[in-house]
């Protein structure tokens, strides 16, 4: 089982396509939707995370290509810098899947596996110490 | 009854009630607190602590033990900057523009003399570098580089220099904040279908979230409502080193819709504080960007609160379930009727229009709770004494709106 995380683009012609259907039962991979910004009948775009069959990934991006959908792979990571934070919660405001939180302790903590790389909190940090690791 | 006590203090120097309760001898004064930090006698405990102390035991029996309170914020604060002397070089120059790392600090007092603000951005660098940044990396010890131009005069005959200067090599540096430490604030969210970039931080489409700035019962001013023992000469800790309460601060305001307990559900006061940047730290001076929005400061101040009588515990007991905000549409479409205590919104979630919507605070309480901590410690080292007000701060004022008047 293989997993990817994807930023989606597409224009007017495929926004009424039930595409996230297609995936399920051609390709038989698990979708979660982590974010999407659709205008029906204009243009829309998403965040989306893929799991399956390696094979089946690579089917469903050529599905992708296909379409004319574009995408991006996140293959970065996003790079805390601990050590400088001072903790004020601001990123936390921005987080779609709430990698970013405030704990019990007052402190930020951060969970990788939860990330999705949207890349928000990197300008919502006020003292910016949040970077993307390529 | 509050302001009937106010009103008395800022008249007579002295109310009726704190005669009477001198009398009885159950009211200490500033002077006794003092004596006691001297023989590192004193009971000091920070805003949090003693809720603690005053649900275990009676509000009388904690009073006759707990003589000050500390407390402590640490959050952006625009309003705030750094006046400087450079000293005067040979042959001398009368600075009339002046650029700090490439930040424009004020041209216009006298000849090595300037002010740079907080939120005055790059030129070369634009938002990502100000006036705030420039503060950090002068209290860090760092080389800034100076460029200055002038018309020249007679006996000021340089028109231009460029050098470095730091902390150690300036005459005085010293901040001056016109306001810190609101009394208070309300919190933000979006109603329109747009990310909106504020002050209040990035706020999401359709109130996809509320944003909220405060240190709630560690805040100084919301554990002295009235400013009963905080006015003009208040030894104050900022941003890691002494300073003293100067003056109310700019859009000081008192007469507001408060909740029974005295806490204003809005902004309300401020303070005009200063303190020489020497003895600060870049752990409670930081210099942030607001995205698409501007560069700020983050100032660290901390109140030690005199705990005069059992109405002053009852204030600076104070718990965040019963400091109340009000929550403030910041594209200013809609007017929102509701407001939320601080724990509900430090809980991380709030309803709104019968939704559950993520709330994120914009001022750390870790470091609150820090500077909260270090002034009890200097306080029961005995390095740092309170002192009594040189004046009340104004206890009626009015926050006027900028009419755009025809030039004639």
């Amino acid at each position: 089982m293989s997993k990817l995380k994807l930023k989606l683009s597409f224009d007017k012609d495929c926004v009424t396509k039930p595409v996230i259907y297609e995936l399920v039962k051609k390709y038989d991979v698990m979708t979660n939707i982590l974010s999407a910004n659709i205008e029906y009948g204009n243009r829309g775009n998403m965040i989306l995370e893929i799991k399956g069959k390696e094979e089946n990934l690579s089917l469903t991006l050529e599905y992708f290509k296909s379409l004319n959908i574009k995408y991006e792979i996140y293959a970065e990571a996003i790079l805390w810098d601990e050590s400088k934070c001072i903790n004020c919660g601001s990123c936390t405001a921005v987080c779609p899947t709430q990698a970013l939180t405030m704990g019990k302790d007052d402190l930020l903590h951060f969970d990788k596996d939860k990330c999705v790389v949207c890349q928000l909190c990197i300008n919502a940090c006020p003292i910016r110490i949040i970077s993307v690791e390529l | 009854m509050f302001k009937y006590i106010i009103t008395l203090i800022s008249r007579e120097g002295v109310c009726d009630k704190e005669k009477t309760c001198r009398i009885k001898g159950i009211m200490r004064t500033i002077a006794e607190i003092n004596e006691k930090i001297k023989k590192g006698k004193a009971v000091v405990v920070t805003a949090e602590e003693v809720i603690d102390i005053v649900q275990e035991k009676s509000y009388k029996k904690a009073y006759e033990t707990i003589d000050v309170v500390t407390t402590g914020t640490f959050g952006p604060m625009c309003s705030s900057g750094v006046f400087i002397n450079f000293g005067h070089s040979n042959p001398p120059i009368r600075m009339q523009s002046i650029l700090l790392n490439d930040v424009c600090a004020y041209g216009g007092l006298a000849a090595v003399d300037t002010y740079i603000g907080a939120t005055e951005v790059s030129q070369k660098r634009g938002m990502e570098y100000g006036g705030g940044h420039v503060i950090e990396d002068l209290i860090a010890g760092k080389d800034i580089k100076l460029h200055a131009l002038s018309s020249g005069t007679d006996c000021y005959p340089r028109k231009e220099i460029l050098t470095t200067i730091n902390k150690d090599n300036i005459n005085q540096a010293y901040m001056f904040n016109p306001r810190n430490a609101y009394q208070n604030y309300p919190a933000a969210t979006n109603s329109t279908n747009k990310t909106i970039y504020t002050y209040m931080g990035t706020l999401l489409p359709n109130y996809g979230n509320i944003t909220y700035s405060t240190s709630g019962e560690l805040s100084p001013l919301l554990n002295d409502p009235y400013l009963r023992t905080i006015g003009v000469g208040t030894r104050i800790f900022l941003g890691g080193g002494v300073g003293y309460v100067a003056w109310q601060g700019t859009q000081h305001k008192v007469d507001v819709e408060r909740s029974a307990n005295g806490i204003p559900l809005v902004h309300a006061a401020t303070l005009a504080v200063i303190g020489d940047i020497k003895g600060m730290s870049t752990e409670y001076v930081r210099g942030a960007v607001f995205d698409k929005y501007g560069v700020t400061l983050f100032v660290g101040v901390g109140v030690p609160i005199p705990v005069l009588d059992e109405e002053m515990l009852k204030y600076v007991s104070v718990k965040n379930s019963e400091i109340y905000t009000k929550l403030v549409d910041k594209s200013g479409n809609v007017n929102i009727d509701k407001k939320y205590n601080y724990a509900e919104l430090r809980s991380g979630t709030v309803k709104f229009n019968g939704k559950a919507v993520h709330t994120a605070p914009l001022s750390s309480l870790d470091v609150a709770r820090k500077i909260a901590c270090t002034l009890k410690e200097w306080i029961n080292r005995g390095t740092f004494e309170l002192t009594e007000k040189v004046a009340d701060l104004p206890c009626e004022s009015v926050v006027h709106p900028l009419e755009i008047r025809e030039i004639k």
